[in-house]
């Protein structure tokens, strides 16, 4: 999977790094973002009150 | 590389030499895409994995981070709007009547009388939380209620409604989360005796002393009594009770602190940093 994509890439070896670098950085930007809160709203976090 | 008679020079058996090796070929394509069938299976489960850990770690460390940053901006515009109507209306309170000349004795301030001020609706900014122990980028809104996804979730903290507001003699009881959506009492366990504890309002900042850390059952509303776990006495001072839980990730118990109300620093447009004390300095005077 990530050979293909390894293969996938045009260029040497250091273009290739420096495009998996920029996609690495946009994942995880998409993931902070958008998906891990998202993902957030479905798991109950520990109370934090005493029962009134 | 473990093909054997590779290098066998041209002779009668070339032709089964080739058909050997064209079938090691195909065998080693073969293998090689059940490999990669393995592989991917593989590759994904690794992905799933470090997925699962980075989540743990945003969860941990980056929401702290973007919520503690968000909410001290809030809290630095929310400071310098009061600080604006403190000017604009000079002296809104004439609490303190200047009875005696300006001695000479550069002395604590005389204690007086704090405001207490009206609760704000539901889900509303009540004032701000400063802690010096827990850095001078602390600087968090309290809200009115304790509702789970308008209050807390959002990182605030939230105001238990049935308890007394700073300054009121009784008990004024805030909760939030320790770890997740900003952890805003992540470091409760790590205050200190004699530690302090704000709550800035329009009208100032109210001082208070931390003074001891306790572990209850969640049902342990005791807490949250005028005289925390003294339900029969009635109050003479002013305290502050956070709850959190605990043990850290989960809610099998509450962790208490405590805190008793020591002095009130009123807004003052004519005073440095607008009288606020000066442990508070770098966090409220951020954007001055």
């Amino acid at each position: 999977m990530y050979g293909a994509l390894w293969r996938i890439l045009p260029g040497p070896w250091w273009v290739r790094i420096v495009i998996l670098l920029v996609l690495l950085t946009a994942v995880l930007a998409a993931l902070a973002f958008w998906v891990f809160p998202f993902v957030q709203t479905f798991i109950t976090t520990p109370e934090v009150t005493v029962d009134q | 590389m473990s093909v054997g008679p590779e290098t066998a020079p041209p002779s009668p058996v070339d032709a089964e030499g080739r058909r050997a090796r064209r079938s090691a070929e195909r065998r080693r394509a073969r293998s090689g895409r059940r490999v990669s069938i393995v592989g991917v299976l593989g590759e994904l489960l690794i992905t799933a994995g470090v997925l699962v850990l980075l989540f743990i770690g945003w969860q941990l460390w980056f929401t702290e981070l973007t919520v503690g940053n968000e909410l001290k901006n809030e809290a630095t515009q929310q400071n310098q709007e009061w600080n604006e109507q403190a000017a604009q209306t000079p002296k809104p309170t004439p609490s303190s009547t200047p009875t005696d000349e300006p001695s000479d004795e550069p002395t604590e301030p005389a204690w007086q009388e704090p405001p207490v001020e009206a609760a704000p609706a539901n889900a509303k900014r009540l004032g701000m939380l400063i802690v010096p122990r827990w850095g001078a980028d602390y600087y968090r809104t309290i809200a009115e209620g304790i509702g789970v996804s308008d209050v807390l979730n959002k990182g605030k903290l939230g105001h238990y409604p049935s308890t007394a507001m700073p300054g009121a003699v009784g008990n004024f009881a805030i909760a939030a989360h320790r770890m997740g959506h900003g952890g805003s009492l992540h470091h409760i366990n790590e205050l200190q005796l004699g530690d302090h504890i704000y709550v800035e309002t329009a009208s100032g900042w109210y001082e208070y002393e931390f003074r001891n850390l306790e572990f209850v059952h969640p049902t342990g509303i005791g807490v949250l009594d005028p005289v925390p776990q003294s339900p029969e006495t009635p109050a003479t001072e002013r305290y502050i009770t956070l709850t959190s839980c605990n043990p850290q990730y989960t809610s099998n118990e509450r962790i208490i602190a405590y805190g008793v109300f020591m002095q009130f620093f009123p807004r003052d447009a004519n005073a440095a940093n607008f009288g606020a004390p000066d442990e508070v300095a770098a966090t409220v005077g951020g954007a001055a």
